[in-house]
């Protein structure tokens, strides 16, 4: 029976070309329009560590003094130093890492290569076991090392390759603001997007080319960037100079393996903030947060306004695509209501009229998907000539790719059900009489 | 014409007349919407910076030692200077469209109490101020004496020159002339009005903010250096820094040029609106998209009304009815369907914006954007029916006569 709807469909589609390309082209635009948007913010919200996001926390302290106080106010978004050392040393998580960006001169020992700048993280060891960044040669380097200053470096695969020809250059020396670092690590292809654990330095398309070990970093007085908040007396520290203690501007990142260890982690920020008041350090009453990956890209609305706008507005557009093909789909049936008069007539249920008419319409929202799959990628190729620094991801998945068949052909029966339903009204007698 | 036939046809077509009247409802609510939505992105990019764009650009230098700026600075202010075609270099914190440099929380009262909003303080060495080219609306230009050494971001106790638009914000109707601020210890007296001057990077507490800018003269040293102003010709404009890119491979060997922050004035702005642009380009292309699909839509029924009624037309043809009758017919009845899709979508568009409102801080819809909607949707209605109806016109008498 199918098959045989099927056949009718595409005769009936055939017979009348225009209408049947109108309502293809509307579908088709619709479809085009907001795949390219909802992929775009599929990929913009997407999970930057699938599998892991889930178990990492973002510990908030409150450490600002008492001017400014209102209630219910979020806490900063950084950490201070001291009070992040001190979190880090109490070690209550499973893993936890402590850590901020900057830039670093590198200066290749080969003399073909000018010195350049290259994008760094500042951190502690438990960075790469905690976001499961892979290495590709060596690994990284110990607490024990970190803690001693080691002059010991992390390459990103790009760098190693630009550097050392993509050999495994572990032991190799690297110059870089006139220290000599040794490489322990080269790490494979890892760019998490959003660039969740810093957002300070671009949200996407982001990666640092080198890792080094926090202490290292705070004893050579090495180049900082990201945001820093003071409050007080505090000063902001320019270049090289520290910023003080009355200002956040790194990043302290946990791994907590249960919900009841992060619930019990949460106890243990209230205890602290309860400390340091005790000490005369914090002024405020304790004021923590603490939220999972997604949460933390949530509060801080990673996601560009434009992009959800421009996803609004296409699925503005995809309802008109579908009003109008409810109408053409309109035209169409009732345009045939002779030849369902004489179906009906021959005794084929309403049922089964309704059920052709569907498969018409289905017909319609595949061909139409088709349309719309090859306008969104057209569209996605548009979307990557623009200079946002996301526009390098917008690519389409297989989910995507699964969803825009889905969607075509669910709006375009949902289009042909009340069209379907008027066709199927009509009284036979008066059909075949009026011929 | 007589409009009781016309809708008495139509409500035997009710559902199609429906449909068309919801897709220019929907087309309505989105086309003032995305129409007020391109306007408020391209007004944005006009902002006036207040400084003559078009023959200032900025170099801006990273990696040197920081304790040797008083070095660098002599050595790239004496460098630029005698390339060819260089009107002037100067020493400033900041441009317009670059990057923040400066930006400080200032309060009215030396105590901190009353909190007068985020600015941005543009720190700028001698000829710094002639070079950016700002007018001036009240005081004279900062003397000798003005540029202080500076001990910590900006000089303890400066002589400084406001906008217009931060005056009015901080001291509203009072002459500022005279008037002070604070951030912390710092202390600004204003000896001068500018009628404008932008800060680099937008405003951040809304587009109010945008001129929330402060300009402080100082004395390059180490925390002054690193960031230069050229101005030049503006014809010559794109050479001179091209030549002077060039030139600081031999000028200050020991630093980095940040080539994302040392460009002309003009760029950093094209650069700092490219997003808008691109937006208001995506704006126009949907309601491109839509207009089209809803004259589709248009064309598709009013061919499928045409053709049902071809008998009707020839009856009405044989009966005395001229093309022109005809044609008018299905303009009227078009313009009717519409005017009633008009009326909903305004209230839907009006609807559309406060969903917006609440979201994307946009203002309240202007209401001279309905009737332009209106008129844009008729001219689209009458000229989409317009194939239709004419080949309605077509239709002989002798159909009439014909059984099928």
């Amino acid at each position: 029976m199918f098959t045989y709807y099927l056949d009718l469909a595409l005769r009936s589609l055939r017979r009348n070309k225009a209408l049947t390309a109108l309502m293809v082209l509307a579908i088709a635009l619709g479809i085009g329009a907001s795949m390219t948007t909802l992929t775009v913010l599929h990929v913009l919200s997407g999970d930057p560590l699938p599998g892991k996001s889930a178990q990492l926390y973002y510990p908030q302290v409150d450490p600002q003094d008492i001017k400014g106080m209102l209630p219910n106010k979020e806490p900063p978004d950084q950490v201070t130093l001291i009070d992040g050392l001190n979190l880090l040393h109490a070690g209550r998580a499973d893993h936890q890492a402590l850590m901020s960006g900057g830039s670093v001169p590198v200066q290749p020992e080969q003399s073909s290569l000018d010195p350049f700048y290259v994008e760094a993280r500042y951190t502690t060891a438990d960075f790469f076991a905690m976001f499961d960044a892979p290495f590709l040669y060596g690994h990284n380097w110990t607490d024990a090392e970190g803690e001693a200053k080691a002059r010991e470096v992390v390459i990103a695969k790009s760098l190693n390759d630009k550097l050392f020809a993509g050999a495994n250059s572990v032991g190799r020396t690297l110059r870089m603001a006139g220290t000599s670092f040794r490489v322990v690590g080269v790490l494979d292809s890892w760019q998490p997007n959003p660039h969740f654990y810093d957002l300070n330095t671009g949200s996407y398309a982001y990666g640092e080319q080198v890792f080094l070990p926090l202490q290292t970093m705070l004893e050579l007085r090495l180049d900082r960037n990201g945001s820093t908040d003071c409050w007080g007396n505090g000063g902001g520290g320019v270049g090289s100079i520290l910023p003080s203690d009355s200002c956040v501007w790194l990043q302290f990142w946990t791994q907590l393996d249960s919900p009841a260890k992060a619930a019990a982690y949460k106890e243990f920020l209230v205890h602290y903030s309860q400390d340091q008041k005790a000490l005369g350090r914090f002024q405020r009453a304790p004021n923590v947060r603490l939220r999972s990956v997604m949460q933390w890209l949530d509060y801080q609305m990673v996601v560009p306004d434009d992009v959800r706008l421009q996803n609004g507005l296409a699925f503005g557009f995809l309802l008109v695509c579908l009003v109008n093909t409810v109408g053409l789909m309109l035209a169409k049936f009732m345009r045939r209501a002779a030849e369902l008069g004489v179906r009906r007539a021959l005794g084929a249920s309403r049922r089964a009229l309704f059920a052709q008419l569907l498969i018409e319409s289905g017909v319609v929202g595949l061909v139409g998907g088709i349309g719309g799959l090859l306008l969104a990628m057209f569209g996605l190729w548009l979307v990557r000539q623009r200079p946002s620094d996301y526009a390098v991801l917008a690519h389409l998945d297989l989910s995507m790719l699964f969803t825009t068949f889905v969607l075509a052909v669910c709006a375009t029966l949902l289009a042909g059900l009340l069209p379907a339903w008027r066709a199927c009204q009509i009284a036979p007698a008066l059909q075949l009489k009026s011929n | 014409m007589q409009i009781q036939p016309i809708l008495a046809a139509l409500r035997r077509h009710r559902l199609a007349s429906i449909l068309i009247a919801l897709e220019i409802a929907l087309a309505c609510a989105v086309l003032c919407n995305a129409c007020f939505l391109i306007v408020s992105r391209v007004q944005q990019t006009h902002v006036i910076s207040g400084v003559d764009e078009n023959a200032l650009a900025a170099m801006k230098l990273t990696g040197y030692d920081p304790t040797k700026g008083v070095d660098l600075n002599a050595r790239v202010l004496d460098g630029l200077a005698k390339l060819p075609g260089v009107q002037s270099v100067s020493v400033i914190n900041q441009v317009p469209f670059g990057d923040h440099a400066g930006t400080a929380g200032i309060t009215t009262d030396a105590d901190g109490k009353h909190f007068g909003g985020v600015v941005d303080l543009y720190v700028g060495g001698p000829g710094s101020f002639k070079a950016l080219g700002v007018q001036m609306v009240a005081g004279s230009v900062p003397q000798a004496a003005d540029y202080q050494p500076i001990h910590q971001f900006v000089p303890d106790d400066s002589a400084v020159w406001v906008t217009r638009a931060l005056a009015e914000h901080l001291w509203p109707g009072a002459d500022p002339l005279g008037k002070e601020f604070w951030s912390d210890k710092l202390h600004f007296r204003v000896v001068g009005v500018l009628a404008h001057l932008a800060r680099p990077y937008g405003g951040e507490g809304g587009p109010n903010t945008i001129e929330w800018s402060v300009f402080v003269p100082a004395q390059p040293g180490a925390q002054l250096a690193g960031m230069y102003l050229l101005r030049a010709d503006p014809a010559q404009l794109p050479r001179v820094l091209r030549d002077a890119r060039a030139a600081m491979a031999t000028i200050a060997p020991d630093t980095v040029i940040d080539s994302k922050a040392s460009q002309t004035i003009g760029s950093l702005r094209a650069n700092y609106f490219r997003q808008d642009r691109v937006m208001a380009g995506i704006l126009v292309g949907v309601i491109a998209a839509l207009l089209l699909v809803t004259a589709l839509g248009i064309v598709g029924l009013a061919s499928f009304w045409v053709q049902q009624r071809r008998r009707q037309i020839g009856i009405r043809r044989a009966l005395g009815a001229s093309r022109g009758d005809i044609l008018s017919y299905f303009q009227t009845e078009n313009f009717l369907i519409v005017t009633f899709g008009i009326g909903l979508g305004m209230l839907l568009a009006f609807a559309l914006n406060l969903l917006l409102m609440t979201h994307y801080e946009l203002p309240r819809l202007p209401l001279y954007y309905l009737p332009v909607g209106a008129l844009i949707l008729w001219g689209l209605g009458q000229l989409a029916v317009l194939g239709p109806a004419l080949r309605a016109a077509a239709v002989p008498p002798v159909v009439a006569t014909r059984s099928v």
